[in-house]
C-alpha cells in the first residue's frame, strides 16, 4: 500500500473559497481523508466564479485544483438534523477546519466548545481575518483588505513611489501553509498527551509574521519601511530586466564581489563595468538606476531563457519571470511534475497545481479529482455513520442531505 | 517549562539566511529543540544583513537574525572539515530532523546528502529547502528570493503594465518555502510513526510559488491563452478593487458584491455620478472607466483620514480597510490585545520587541522562551554536555577553527 503520511486521519472541512480549502488541500495531499462539507442551499462560491463556471458548479478548474484529493458531502447545516449528522462525523474525526467569521459556526451550534465535548481529542482550527478576539475580530474583509491591515501592502510599489499594494489572495495561501503546520503540531501534541485543542489563527498576524524583519527594523531603528520595488539593501544589481519579445523579463541578483565579476564577464566585459561608479557594492548601490539601465541594454537583445543560461553558466543567479503558459512548458517544472493533468468527469481533463512539497517516501501525483457535489454522501452517511439506504433516501427527500 | 506542541522533537539546522531558519523557527517556537549550526567566526549570513540596532552593523545585533532564530540553541561548526562532518554526524545520530538549505551539489560533496545520512540514522528526516529543488534541470542553479519568485510566477502579477514586474517584498520566497518546509517535515514525522523510517523532504522555493500559490491559474494559460496580468494599484476584474490615496495615506477599496459598493457611496453622501448609466456594470467600469472612476472616488476620500474612513466602513459593514504602515501595525490595539508583539531581553541587544506567532494553540501555546543565540553560545552545552567532549577537546577544536 502506498505510504501517505496522514493515512488514517480524518478531517472535516467546513471551509469555503480559498484559505481554508487550501489548508484542507495540504492535509489531503498528505493523505488525510478530508471531507468537504457543502450544501446546495449555498454553494461554495469558488464553484461559481463569474466568467469561469459557465455551465454550473462542476466545471471550475480553480475549485478542482484546490479541492483535489478531498471527499465531498452535501448537508444543510441550518437544519438541526444536518447539524446532528455533522456532530456524529466529528465524533469519528481528528481535525475540523473552518474559515467562517467568529460568529459563523456558533450560529450553527458547531463551535469548538460544543464539538470538543463530543470529541475531546479533536483538533480544530479557524482562520478568520483577525482571529477570535480583539477589536478587529468582527471585521468584514476580502484578502486585499487583510494585506492592507497587516502592513504587507504598504511595502509594495516602485521604490519610493505610491503604494500599489497586493491585490492577489496572497495572505490566504500563506495562512493555509502556516495553518497546516499548526494543525500537524497540535496533532503531534495529541499523539503524546491525548488532548485535542483549538487553534485561533488570525490571517493578519500571518501577514505580519512573513514581514517580521520590517517590524524588527521599526523596533530597532524607528525606521518605517515603505515601497521598495525590487531593490535590496545589500545586493546590486537586483531587479527584473526586460528581454526580447513582448513583456518578457528576467530576474538577476548579484550579492558577492565574485558574482559581480562573473556578471561582467558573462556580459562580455563592456567598458562601463570598470568605471569607478560601479567599483564596489556601495557605489553600485548608489548608482543603481544607471546600473539597471546598462544591464537592461544588454538583456533586451536576448530571450529571458537565454539570459538565464548565460548567467547560470557563469555562476550568477538569474531566472526568467514566467507567465502562465511559460510555467506550463518550462522543462524544470515538467520534469518535477509541478503541474498535473487530472481527469474530471465534468470537464474531461484539468490542469491543476502539483503537490507543493516532495517526500521521498510518498507517491507523486494526486489520488483523486475534486469531489462532485455530494459525491461521497453514500460513503460518509452509510459506511461511516451507519445510516441505512432508506434513512438516507428520506434525508435526501427532506433536503437534510442537500 | 510547560509541555509545548513539539516538545521532545530534536532538530539540527544547518541553514543560512531565511528559508531554513524560518522553517526551524516555527518549530522551535512550538517547543522543538533546534540546534543551529553556524560557520565559526562569521556565522549565519543574516547576521550581516540587518536591520541593525541603532543602525550599528554588528553580528549580534541584526534584526533579521534575531527574528529568525528565536528559541534555538546555537553552536559553531565548520562542516567543510572532516572533523566537522564527523561531529555533525554524531549530532544527527540522535536527531529526529535535519533541516538545511544548501546547494544539493555541496551537500553531496560534503558527504551530507540524504543517501549518506540515511546510513547513520535511518529514522532521520532530512528537509532540504533550496531555490529549485533536488531534481530537475535547474537543481544546481543559483537563486535568490527574487529569482525564485520570478520563476514561480508571482512576480508577473505585480506592478504596472508598462514597467518592470515586481517581486514580492522582503525575501517572501524564503518565508513561503520555510513554512511549507515546516508543514511537510511534520507530515514526515507522522509517516515515521507508522513505519519507523525517515525520508527526504524536498522543498523547491520556485515550486511553492508555482503550485499552491499559483498552480491553479495555469489552466487558463493553456486552454485560453491567457497571460498573467499586472495592473498597478487595481485589478481589471471588477471596480472597486484598488488602492487609492486619502488624506494621510492609502485606502484599500474592494467590493465584490454590489451592495457593498452602494453602501460606501451612500456613506460618502451619494455622489451624483452614482446614477450615471455608464457606471452600472462594475465589470465594465473596471475595464473602461477605471481612471475616471479613480479620480471621482479619490475626490470623495481625499479629505478624510484612514481612521475616519475605516470607522465609517466598520460602522456600515463595508469591506474596505486602511493601508497600515509598519509603525501603525506595531502600535495597533488589535495586535496589542492579542499579545502579538512580545518583548524579550537578550545579551548585546537588551530588551527588544519581536513579532510573535500567527496562531494561538489553546493547550500548548507558542512561547518565546529564549532569544536567538549568540554565535557559539551553546558550544559547551552541546559538545561537552551532549556529545561528551572534554573542555580540552573544545579548546583544540577552537584552535583548529572547527568550532
Amino acid at each position: 500500500m502506498a505510504n501517505y503520511p496522514l493515512s488514517g486521519y480524518r478531517v472535516v472541512d467546513f471551509s469555503w473559497v480559498w484559505a481554508g480549502p487550501l489548508l484542507g488541500m495540504i492535509l489531503a495531499d498528505m493523505g488525510a481523508e478530508v471531507i468537504k462539507v457543502e450544501t446546495n442551499k449555498r454553494l461554495d462560491s469558488a464553484r461559481l466564479t463569474p466568467g469561469r463556471s459557465t455551465v454550473g458548479p462542476e466545471t471550475d478548474f480553480v475549485f478542482h485544483s484546490i479541492n483535489r484529493n478531498k471527499l465531498g458531502i452535501t448537508v444543510d447545516m441550518s437544519d438541526p438534523r444536518g447539524v446532528a449528522l455533522i456532530s456524529e462525523l466529528i465524533q469519528i474525526s481528528d481535525v475540523a477546519l473552518d474559515n467562517f467569521s467568529p460568529q459563523g459556526l456558533r450560529k450553527l451550534g458547531l463551535e469548538y466548545e460544543k464539538l470538543s465535548k463530543i470529541n475531546p481529542q479533536l483538533v480544530m482550527i479557524s482562520l478568520p481575518a483577525a482571529g477570535q478576539y480583539g477589536p478587529l475580530s468582527n471585521i468584514v474583509t476580502y484578502a486585499p483588505s487583510l494585506g492592507a491591515l497587516c502592513g504587507y501592502s504598504s511595502l509594495i510599489g516602485y521604490p519610493g513611489e505610491r503604494v500599489l499594494g497586493e491585490q492577489t489572495p496572497y495572505l490566504d495561501v500563506t495562512s493555509a501553509i502556516h495553518g497546516a503546520f499548526a494543525v500537524l503540531s497540535a496533532l503531534y501534541y495529541r499523539e503524546r498527551t491525548g488532548k485535542g485543542q483549538y487553534i485561533d489563527m488570525a490571517q493578519i498576524e500571518v501577514g505580519a509574521s512573513v514581514i517580521g524583519e520590517a517590524f524588527m527594523e521599526y523596533f530597532m531603528t524607528g525606521r518605517v519601511l515603505g515601497t521598495m520595488g525590487n531593490r535590496n539593501p545589500t545586493m546590486a544589481p537586483h531587479n527584473n530586466y526586460p528581454c526580447q519579445g513582448e513583456d518578457r523579463w528576467v530576474s538577476i541578483a548579484v550579492d558577492t564581489e565574485e558574482e559581480w565579476h562573473s556578471l561582467c564577464a558573462a556580459m562580455g566585459n563592456p567598458p562601463w563595468v570598470t568605471e569607478k561608479r560601479f567599483s564596489d557594492k556601495f557605489n553600485r548601490q548608489r548608482n543603481i538606476e544607471e546600473l539597471d539601465r546598462l544591464v537592461s541594454a544588454w538583456t533586451i537583445n536576448l530571450s529571458n531563457y537565454e539570459v538565464m543560461d548565460i548567467m547560470q553558466k557563469a555562476g550568477v543567479a538569474a531566472a526568467p519571470c514566467l507567465d502562465l503558459m511559460e510555467r506550463f512548458s518550462d522543462p524544470h517544472y515538467s520534469e518535477r511534475g509541478t503541474h498535473l493533468q487530472v481527469e474530471h468527469p465534468a470537464t474531461g481533463v484539468d490542469i491543476i497545481s502539483g503537490i507543493p512539497f516532495k517526500l521521498s517516501g510518498m507517491p507523486a501525483g494526486v489520488q483523486r479529482h475534486a469531489p462532485l457535489l455530494g459525491e461521497h454522501n453514500d460513503y460518509v452517511f452509510r459506511e461511516l455513520l451507519g445510516r441505512t439506504e432508506s434513512e438516507i433516501a428520506r434525508l435526501i427527500e427532506e433536503k437534510v442531505i442537500f | 517549562m510547560a509541555e509545548q506542541a513539539l516538545s521532545g522533537l530534536k532538530i539540527v539546522e544547518y541553514g543560512n539566511f531565511v528559508s531554513a531558519p524560518y522553517c526551524t523557527k516555527l518549530m522551535a517556537d512550538l517547543g522543538a529543540e533546534v540546534i543551529k549550526i553556524e560557520e565559526p567566526g562569521s556565522g549565519d549570513e543574516s547576521r550581516r544583513h540587518g536591520p541593525f540596532l541603532n543602525d550599528e552593523p554588528h553580528p549580534e545585533k541584526s534584526g533579521l537574525f534575531l527574528y529568525l532564530n528565536t528559541n534555538k540553541l546555537g553552536i559553531t561548526l565548520d562542516v567543510t572539515t572532516k572533523t566537522g562532518q564527523k561531529i555533525l554526524k554524531q549530532l544527527l545520530k540522535d536527531a529526529d530532523v535535519f533541516v538545511e538549505n544548501n546547494p544539493p551539489r555541496q551537500m553531496a560533496d560534503l558527504g551530507l546528502d540524504y543517501a549518506s545520512l540515511k546510513q547513520i540514522n535511518p529514522r532521520l528526516i532530512v528537509t532540504s529547502i533550496t531555490p529549485y529543488g533536488q531534481t530537475g534541470p535547474y537543481k544546481d542553479y543559483k537563486g535568490y528570493a527574487l529569482n525564485t519568485a520570478g520563476l514561480g510566477g508571482q512576480t508577473m502579477r505585480t506592478g504596472e503594465p508598462q514597467r518592470a514586474p515586481l517581486a514580492p517584498p522582503l525575501s517572501q520566497s524564503h518565508y513561503q518555502s520555510g513554512a511549507m518546509g515546516a508543514a511537510a517535515t511534520m507530515s514526515a514525522i507522522f509517516a515515521r510513526s507508522s513505519d519507523g523510517e525517515g525520508q527526504h523532504v524536498d522543498i523547491s522555493e520556485a515550486e511553492v510559488w508555482a503550485t499552491i500559490h499559483l498552480g491553479h491559474g495555469v489552466h487558463l494559460g493553456v486552454f485560453e491563452g491567457r497571460k498573467s496580468i499586472r495592473s498597478g494599484h487595481r485589478t481589471i476584474s471588477v471596480y472597486p478593487w484598488c488602492i487609492l490615496p486619502c488624506k494621510d495615506g492609502y485606502m484599500c477599496l474592494i467590493a465584490i458584491q454590489g451592495f457593498q459598493w452602494k453602501r460606501f457611496l451612500e456613506a460618502m453622501g451619494t455622489p451624483e455620478w452614482m446614477a450615471d448609466q455608464r457606471f452600472r456594470d462594475r465589470i465594465v467600469v473596471a475595464l473602461e472607466y477605471a481612471d475616471e472612476m479613480d479620480a471621482m472616488v479619490k475626490a470623495l476620500i481625499i479629505g478624510k483620514t484612514k481612521d475616519e474612513l475605516f470607522e465609517i466602513c466598520r460602522r456600515d459593514q463595508i469591506t474596505f480597510a486602511p493601508v497600515r504602515g509598519i509603525d501603525e501595525v506595531a502600535n495597533d490595539p488589535h495586535f496589542q490585545e492579542r499579545g502579538y508583539f512580545v518583548e524579550k531581553d537578550r545579551a548585546k541587544t537588551g530588551a527588544l520587541k519581536y513579532p510573535g506567532a500567527p496562531y494561538k494553540l489553546s493547550q500548548s501555546p507558542w512561547q518565546l522562551n529564549r532569544p536567538a543565540p549568540l554565535l557559539g553560545e551553546h558550544n559547551e552545552e552541546i559538545y561537552c554536555g551532549r556529545l561528551g567532549y572534554s573542555r580540552e577537546d573544545l579548546v583544540k577544536l577552537r584552535k583548529g577553527g572547527i568550532i
